[in-house]
């Protein structure tokens, strides 16, 4: 598979190389944290940051030996096709509005909206088939949860104007 | 004898009603979750955790751990009429499973996949029902230098005995420390790696972080291959399976060789996955059959099978008798354990017997309704993975929103999840992987806290650790189980010489 050809994408070895620097940058953060938290003895032994130091350290040191076997890898498979990439970003960047909506509409409206949007753009089903299930689940949810277990969740303007 | 007894009286909590329906209900959403894409046992049993904070610790464990055990089972329907791995100890069920059933031997395949898993689990119960109470009367000796010392030789396992790259495994699991060291430090009450933010203060749960990484990532990478499914009928008869019964003893060191690996991987936390891989190579290469493994033999079927359901059992051996989960979902478990407010390891033993051995007598009798739901259920199960992932997916998606939200109450959980899906996505892609970094986000507080108690005592010297012969040995062992694929990689590499 070459670059040019419709199966293109990034390699599999840039995206490991820079999966591989963001640990290591967590790693960096965990040290710079437990350093401000105190990593020698103090007076009930070893301080807060003491042990996570050493935690940011491995990670730090791993992460180096991860990258150069990385990137002595000689082979350039690909990492995925754009197009698989899009399919996973289809799914992650609703997600994320479901997730950040969901504070303020409540879990039920949000959860409706979200289930609907993805069987009528991705599935394309008929509207009646959305409407059932996508009506359905959070119904079930309510009962299951609510109801039966007695675990609350989130609601919003909507539930509360509903009394529930 | 003592122990005779407690089991008697753990059958009659088991047996309770209330219990007997928690059981099935257990199986049955095990198994469902078994053959979806996406829901595994540690998700699954993670999401549905919330549910039974209502209920008495018994009945939660006995329907949590139902959950696991049909989700075991589960998994074997997917890989051998789909050849979709339901769970990732199915992989080496495909093998001969799928190719069994494109010869028309489905019912074969499915009845040996749950007679051996049925066997594998039996085996493991019967051996933590006999060795369970010992380690724990022996683990309530253990000072801090000791208890440090099983997580050290637990989390060396780790990095010697999984498939992925050591150092990998080693960046995957101290990032899950790091993530347990955030918030406040339970010996000194400081606050730390908190940067300031007060939704950091309480740290992470791991439990957030077994749903984005199993659950959120699982679909994305579902997504991403754009799973078409096709498969065979599934259809068991009562004759296919006595038929299979007649045929399975003859398997019997098979069967026998797979338990003692699954129980061995089980309860060092390597877990069921790599216990199926080995448990179908020894046999592939132990086997007269071997050459034909790959093509649909029955043997192929018998040997992983049995493995994985054994080793995911015995996983609960070193959860119960110690507080060391030897799996992901032993670990989420031991998560349920801490929130009924139960206070995991030895001591469980002696408070709680009435808890310990209702779940020890429910694992038999859940293997057992599981083997009997499977077996006459199979075709309804199979009819699950025909709804296309267009439906399941956003309803998997708000499952997983609504079990991280319900954990703590807080959206902000909800947000973590997604965070953790993303990074799951990427950590698996690049073959790190995930189980090394959810135990140690468990365990991270536990082992901490046994290792700056053992330095407090020594003032400072690591010399503790090897201070006496108890503590030494499991020392020894750790480093062995952390060396072990250099050793295992010299070994070879001086073999040839030797020849030549």
């Amino acid at each position: 598979m070459t670059t040019n050809s419709p199966h293109a994408g990034p390699t599999h070895k840039a995206v490991e190389a820079g999966v591989t620097l963001l640990i290591a940058l967590f790693g960096a953060i965990v040290v710079y944290g437990s350093l401000k938290a105190g990593i020698n003895w103090g007076a009930e032994g070893p301080r807060a940051g003491f042990f996570p130091f050493y935690i940011g350290i491995f990670i730090i040191a791993s992460s180096a030996i991860n990258l150069w076997n990385g990137l002595r890898d000689g082979d350039d498979a690909l990492f995925a096709e754009w197009g698989q990439l899009r399919q996973v970003l289809s799914v992650v960047i609703p997600t994320a509005i479901y997730v950040g909506v969901m504070p303020f509409s409540g879990l039920y409206l949000a959860s409706i909206i979200f289930i609907g949007w993805f069987m009528r753009w991705l599935g394309k089903y008929s509207w009646p088939i959305v409407a059932a299930v996508a009506l359905g689940m959070p119904i079930a949810t309510y009962l299951i949860f609510e109801r039966w277990f007695l675990v609350p969740l989130p609601k919003g303007p909507i539930e509360e104007w509903l009394g529930l | 004898m003592e122990e005779l007894v407690n089991l008697f009286h753990g059958f009659a909590v088991a047996l309770q009603p209330f219990n007997i329906m928690v059981m099935i209900l257990g199986i049955v959403l095990g198994v469902i979750i078994g053959v979806l894409p996406g829901l595994g046992g540690a998700n699954g049993v993670a999401i549905l955790l919330p549910l039974t904070f209502s209920m008495p610790p018994t009945s939660a464990i006995i329907m949590l751990s139902c959950i696991y055990w049909g989700a075991l089972f589960g998994g074997a329907i997917t890989s051998i009429l789909f050849n979709i791995p339901g769970e990732p100890w199915s992989v080496a069920t495909t093998f001969d499973g799928y190719p069994m059933a494109q010869k028309g031997k489905a019912g074969e395949a499915l009845t040996a996949a749950f007679t051996s898993s049925f066997v594998g689990a039996l085996f493991a119960v019967v051996m933590i029902t006999l060795v369970a109470p010992l380690v724990a009367s022996f683990a309530l000796r253990f000072g801090p230098a000791e208890k440090f010392a099983v997580y050290f030789l637990a989390f060396c396992s780790f990095v010697g005995l999984s498939k992925e790259p050591p150092f990998k495994t080693i960046a995957a699991m101290m990032i899950g420390f790091a993530l347990a060291a955030v918030g406040l430090d339970s010996i000194t009450g400081q606050l730390r790696l908190t940067f300031g933010s007060t939704e950091l203060l309480n740290g992470f749960d791991f439990l957030i972080a077994v749903i984005g990484l199993f659950g959120i990532g699982e679909i994305l990478l579902t997504m991403e291959e754009g799973l078409a499914f096709r498969g065979g009928k599934a259809k068991i008869d009562l004759r296919v399976v006595l038929q299979t019964w007649k045929e399975m003893p003859k398997y019997w060191v098979t069967s026998l060789r797979s338990c003692l690996i699954g129980c061995w991987m089980g309860v060092t936390p390597a877990g069921a996955t790599p216990a199926s891989f080995m448990s179908y190579g020894i046999a592939k290469r132990v086997s007269k059959n071997g050459k034909n493994f790959g093509k649909g033999e029955i043997e192929g079927v018998v040997a992983p099978e049995t493995a994985a359901h054994a080793a995911g059992t015995a996983a609960l051996l070193p959860m119960l008798s110690l507080g060391v989960p030897g799996s992901p979902t032993a670990a989420v478990l031991l998560g349920g354990l801490l929130i009924w407010g139960l206070q995991p390891g030895p001591m469980l033993f002696v408070e709680q017997k009435e808890f310990v051995w209702g779940l020890i007598a429910s694992m038999y009798l859940g293997n057992l309704v599981g083997l009997i739901v499977v077996l006459t259920c199979v075709p309804i199960f199979a009819a699950i993975l025909r709804v296309p992932f267009s439906i399941i997916a956003p309803l998997i998606l708000v499952l997983c929103a609504i079990g991280a939200y319900s954990v703590h109450s807080s959206t902000f959980d909800v947000v973590l999840m997604l965070v953790f899906g993303v990074v799951g996505y990427l950590l698996k892609k690049c073959n790190y992987p995930l189980a090394p970094l959810v135990l140690a986000i468990v365990l991270g507080d536990k082992a901490e806290e046994a290792f700056r108690q053992s330095l407090l005592g020594s003032q400072g010297s690591l010399g503790v650790f090897f201070s006496n012969s108890l503590v030494g040995t499991i020392m020894v062992l750790g480093l062995i189980a952390l060396f072990w694929s250099a050793i295992q990689e010299g070994y070879s590499r001086l073999r040839p010489h030797s020849v030549a």
